[in-house]
């Protein structure tokens, strides 16, 4: 998968990420919690990269170290998601009586956008990240739950299970070593894209006021901070709107990119971008063409013809 | 060895068509109907038929993978059908199963070894699972060494020793071949058959063996049934099938196959079938094979002929079947 | 009618350049029938596509050859003039039936369309010769099914279809690759006899593709056998049967279960798998799995060499040689069976 450009940015891009926003506090050279009035809503300059917002801290700490909240939320609930998912949609997709209960709870929340779902389940626990990570994950396994069911749906007929189920093996080996193994990709790809729009739910929770307590800063509690300054400061509301669009960008790029690692079409497709063969095998064939032609006029010299 | 290992017995196994708003069902597919059959132990019984005749469905349900609707399955003397999920899996140890296609019928994500010794770790039966498997590769001709290759590092007729391996596992007493060597190319056929019937000898086991090439069963079975539409049309020695086919069907089946001899074939008296295979949904009143059959008279059509003993161990189902005298006049 | 020359089509797949067709030189005359036998992954095949100039371009390449159809290269043509040219000179069927229709469609219309794209015609005439060619083809009832849709027609029916669309604009040259391989034995018989009825009415020429000598033998006038991208013999149908002189050609008729012959005599199969066609063999691609291998083999790679008229083989074994070695064998294969 590293095979391509894209995908090694969109991971470097992702791991620099993190590892900033895990090391800031050795390498920041102002303090996010710096407040200093007399330097309310800086535009951009040398000493602060990004600005500073209304109490005067520096944007550029700020976005960084509201990553933390942002990628935690995104990997957790991408994980927890994964495993919901996964688990039911096994279930769901292999045993025909669990998926007609299962399939019609999941229809339900489905009816629900995840994102309304979302917001009442953080306005009914209350917001801190620990509450923020179940609603959002309750909002999303569905999602995962049908992927993995259908993927499941398509290898359950693939001839090697009948033929683990004749060789006596349990459902629960046939699952995890047949099944699972199997289904693989489409459950990477689809929890890279939770990864995604958790990061984006997360934001937009916080710009509702739904978010983690006000004093950690996320991206979107940012966002919403910066609204009523956007005519003054527009680099309070760019900067971390622009820390969200690469991250999640990011994260979609990495996911269309395990896609085509995954796709068997994709490989194939791989081979034919190979060009250089081909040029060379025009060539050749008209350099065959030439010699052939040289060939043909140097013999009608020979037999005396005109040429 | 006479004792009959597997007896089959008016078994039937139709599948509902759903059709409609509330999934009603309106018709079954008569995959398998009302067939009988006997193999005894160490034999091979073919089972010839061509593509929806039934073939595949009677041997999942020989494994237990389809659900007869009626009819009975012996095992060494005990009805199958009504076991409880324990005794099936013990039943399991017993019958195996060769299929069709080496390629989708081997876990792409599992190394060789850990696919053979799948059954092994199933029922717990050796302790050192490595060294067993490594035994088996040996007997069935792959090199020990690819323990840990994947599957698609090989050729097909190596993926089918992989199979095959993976079926003999358990030393069963059964082994449903489905197709065995139909997927694969010429030249590797030969190496799969007689592969086959060294194991036969071998480990003393019983084959059903599943194809639509007359001339694979002709090398292999000592007993054939051939069927058309869910029913056994006639059933026979090997020898005494060969040369002394007595149904239509089979006589046109025999015909049509072209024979590898440019003389031969120049010579030989062909019997065209008209017309394609009727759908099992809707078979044909009285002789399912009337509507093709180049000898049918207006009682075929009305009532069921039953499988009639003609010679030992030769049972045809027909009301005109050909004489031997005519037989030889064809052929000569 | 038909004259290969030399040619070569090479695959570039990423794990190397696979010599699909290596050197391959052959003739096709008008009304004849000719059959080439391989196993999967021979490249006979890729050679038919070759033929129709139909390999997916940016994989195929050919670096070497001609492919001379009535004096004319079609290596050499622009897409434009080969799509005239298939359909109306060469047309082609496929081994899987099933996929070869647009399902979309009425059956009628796309033979109507076929007939109509190569020949400029009113469309009533061309629904009269429409339904004449489901005829010719044996479809009982043509005026009918002309109505109905592919889903309809059973495998064996949209076979016969597809060779009424092949045949729609009279082609001189038919080229049927596996048509009978997804069909059962019966409708294979239909299969055959009609395309033998086909040809005698129409005089087109047919080049059968297959890996099934009983097909060869029953329909066949001449006999290719190829073998890993090449053909190494070559001749009349009986030459291939009677007078084989190529060890593998002989190899495989001697390793089939056969139906006309008595006996549970243990079958005897060709050693190994067919070669890598990346990096093949040095020498004679066979001489890996040759019963006869010399070690001159592997280093010699024999140029196919006509030994009687019409006869070409391609092994550096003299015919007497190949004849003495061929009783060796067969004597040893005796004793092993009686012992």
């Amino acid at each position: 998968m590293f095979k391509s450009k894209r995908n090694i940015l969109a991971a470097s891009i992702l791991v620099l990420m993190t590892v900033a926003t895990l090391t800031a506090s050795l390498w920041l050279p102002t303090s996010p919690a710096h407040i200093d009035p007399s330097e309310r809503l800086l535009s951009p300059s040398g000493q602060h990269w990004f600005g500073t917002d209304h109490f005067g801290r520096d944007i550029f700490a700020l976005t960084i170290v509201a990553a933390r909240i942002s990628l935690l939320v995104g990997i957790v609930v991408a994980f927890l998601a994964t495993l919901l998912g996964t688990a039911t949609g096994l279930i769901a997709g292999y045993y025909k009586k669990a998926d007609a209960i299962v399939m019609r709870i999941i229809d339900g929340m489905l009816a629900f956008p995840a994102l309304l779902l979302a917001l009442a389940l953080v306005a009914a626990l209350g917001g801190n990240v620990k509450n923020i990570i179940i609603a959002l994950t309750f909002a999303f396994w569905p999602v995962m739950t049908r992927i993995v069911r259908s993927a499941v749906l398509q290898v359950k007929n693939i001839q090697y299970i009948e033929a683990a189920k004749t060789t006596g093996t349990s459902d629960f080996v046939i699952l995890t070593r047949y099944v699972l193994p199997n289904a693989l990709s489409p459950i990477i790809v689809q929890g890279t894209f939770i990864f995604a729009k958790a990061i984006l739910a997360e934001a937009a929770l916080s710009f509702l006021g739904l978010g983690v307590n006000p004093a950690t800063p996320t991206w979107g509690s940012m966002l919403q901070e910066s609204q009523i300054y956007i005519s003054i400061a527009p680099w309070f509301s760019i900067f971390p709107g622009l820390a969200i669009v690469i991250t999640v960008l990011s994260l979609n790029m990495l996911g269309d990119g395990l896609r085509d690692a995954f796709d068997p079409h994709a490989v194939k497709q791989k081979r034919v971008k190979k060009v250089w063969p081909l040029w060379r095998a025009r060539k050749t064939q008209k350099q065959w063409a030439r010699e052939k032609e040289q060939k043909s006029v140097a013999e009608n010299e020979y037999m005396g013809k005109e040429v | 060895m006479s004792q009959n290992l597997l007896e089959i017995r008016n078994l039937a196994v139709h599948f509902p068509i759903k059709e409609g708003l509330f999934k009603k069902t309106t018709n079954y597919v008569k995959a398998v109907n009302d067939l009988s059959l006997t193999v005894r132990k160490g034999e091979t019984l073919g089972i010839v038929g061509e593509s929806g005749c039934g073939k595949s469905t009677l041997a999942r349900a020989i494994l237990g993978l389809n659900k007869p609707t009626s009819g009975d399955i012996l095992f060494e003397g005990e009805s199958i059908l009504d076991y409880n999920p324990k005794q099936m899996h013990q039943l399991r140890r017993d019958i195996q199963m060769v299929f069709q296609d080496p390629f989708t019928s081997l876990n792409p994500r599992m190394p060789i070894g850990e696919i053979i010794a799948a059954p092994l770790k199933a029922y717990k039966t050796t302790v050192n699972v490595e060294q067993r498997v490594k035994e088996l590769m040996e007997l069935v001709g792959l090199k020990p060494e690819y323990y840990h290759r994947l599957p698609h590092e090989f050729s097909g007729g190596q993926r089918q020793r992989v199979g095959i391996a993976r079926a003999i596992a358990l030393e069963p007493k059964l082994i449903v071949c489905d197709e065995p060597v139909s997927a694969l190319d010429v030249s590797v056929q030969a190496q799969v058959i007689n592969l086959l019937e060294d194991l036969q000898k071998e480990l003393n086991l019983t084959y059903v063996f599943i194809a639509h090439d007359l001339s694979v069963i002709k090398h292999i079975a000592d007993k054939v049934a051939v069927m058309y539409l869910g029913k056994v049309m006639e059933t026979a020695e090997r020898d005494s099938f060969y040369q002394s086919a007595r149904h239509p069907y089979t006589n046109a089946l025999l015909s049509a196959i072209p024979l590898p001899d440019p003389e031969k074939e120049k010579k030989r008296e062909r019997i065209v079938l008209q017309g394609d295979l009727p759908s099992p949904a809707n078979p044909p009143t009285g002789c399912v094979f009337h509507t093709r059959c180049p000898k049918a008279q207006p009682i075929c059509k009305e009532k069921l002929p039953r499988l009639e003993q003609m010679e030992e161990e030769h049972f045809v189902s027909c009301f005109f079947p050909i004489e031997e005298e005519q037989k030889r006049a064809l052929n000569t | 009618m038909l004259e290969v020359k030399d040619l070569k089509a090479y695959l570039d797949t990423s794990t190397g350049v696979v010599k699909a067709v290596d050197q391959v030189s052959f003739t096709v005359k008008a009304g004849e029938t000719v059959g080439i036998v391989g196993e999967s992954g021979s490249g006979k095949s890729v050679l038919a596509l070759s033929l129709m100039q139909l390999n997916p371009t940016p994989l195929t390449f050919y670096p070497q050859g001609e492919i001379l159809f009535e004096g004319r290269n079609l290596l050499g043509l622009r897409e434009r003039a080969l799509r005239k040219m298939r359909g109306n000179e060469i047309s082609m069927i496929f081994q899987d039936p099933m996929s070869s229709l647009n399902p979309i469609f009425k059956i009628g219309n796309q033979l109507i369309e076929a007939i109509r794209s190569h020949k400029k015609m009113p469309r009533h005439k061309a629904e009269a010769e429409a339904i004449e060619l489901l005829q010719d083809v044996g479809i009982p009832d043509a005026e009918r099914r002309m109505h109905e849709y592919p889903h309809e027609f059973s495998g064996g029916m949209r076979q016969r279809v597809m060779i009424a669309i092949a045949l729609a604009c009279r082609p001189k040259l038919l080229i049927a690759d596996e048509p009978t391989t997804a069909l059962d034995v019966t409708i294979q018989a239909q299969i055959l006899e009609m395309l033998r009825t086909i040809q005698n009415k129409y005089g087109t020429a047919i080049l059968i593709i297959t890996h099934d000598l009983g097909v060869v033998a029953r329909l066949a006038d001449r006999v290719m056998v190829m073998y890993s991208g090449r053909i190494v013999e070559e001749g009349s149908t009986a030459d291939i049967f009677y007078r084989t002189s190529m060890p593998y050609t002989w190899s495989l008729l001697r390793s089939i279960p056969r139906l006309d012959e008595a006996g549970q005599d243990r079958l005897i199969p060709i050693q190994g798998q067919p070669p890598n066609l990346v990096t093949p063999p040095k020498g004679c691609n066979f001489s890996p799995r040759c019963p006869f291998a010399t070690p001159e083999c592997a280093e010699i790679d024999p140029a196919l060499t006509e030994r009687r008229h019409g006869h070409r083989v391609a092994c550096i074994l003299s015919e007497m040689e190949f004849e003495e070695q061929k009783q060796l064998l067969e004597a040893v294969d005796r004793k092993e069976v009686l012992a």
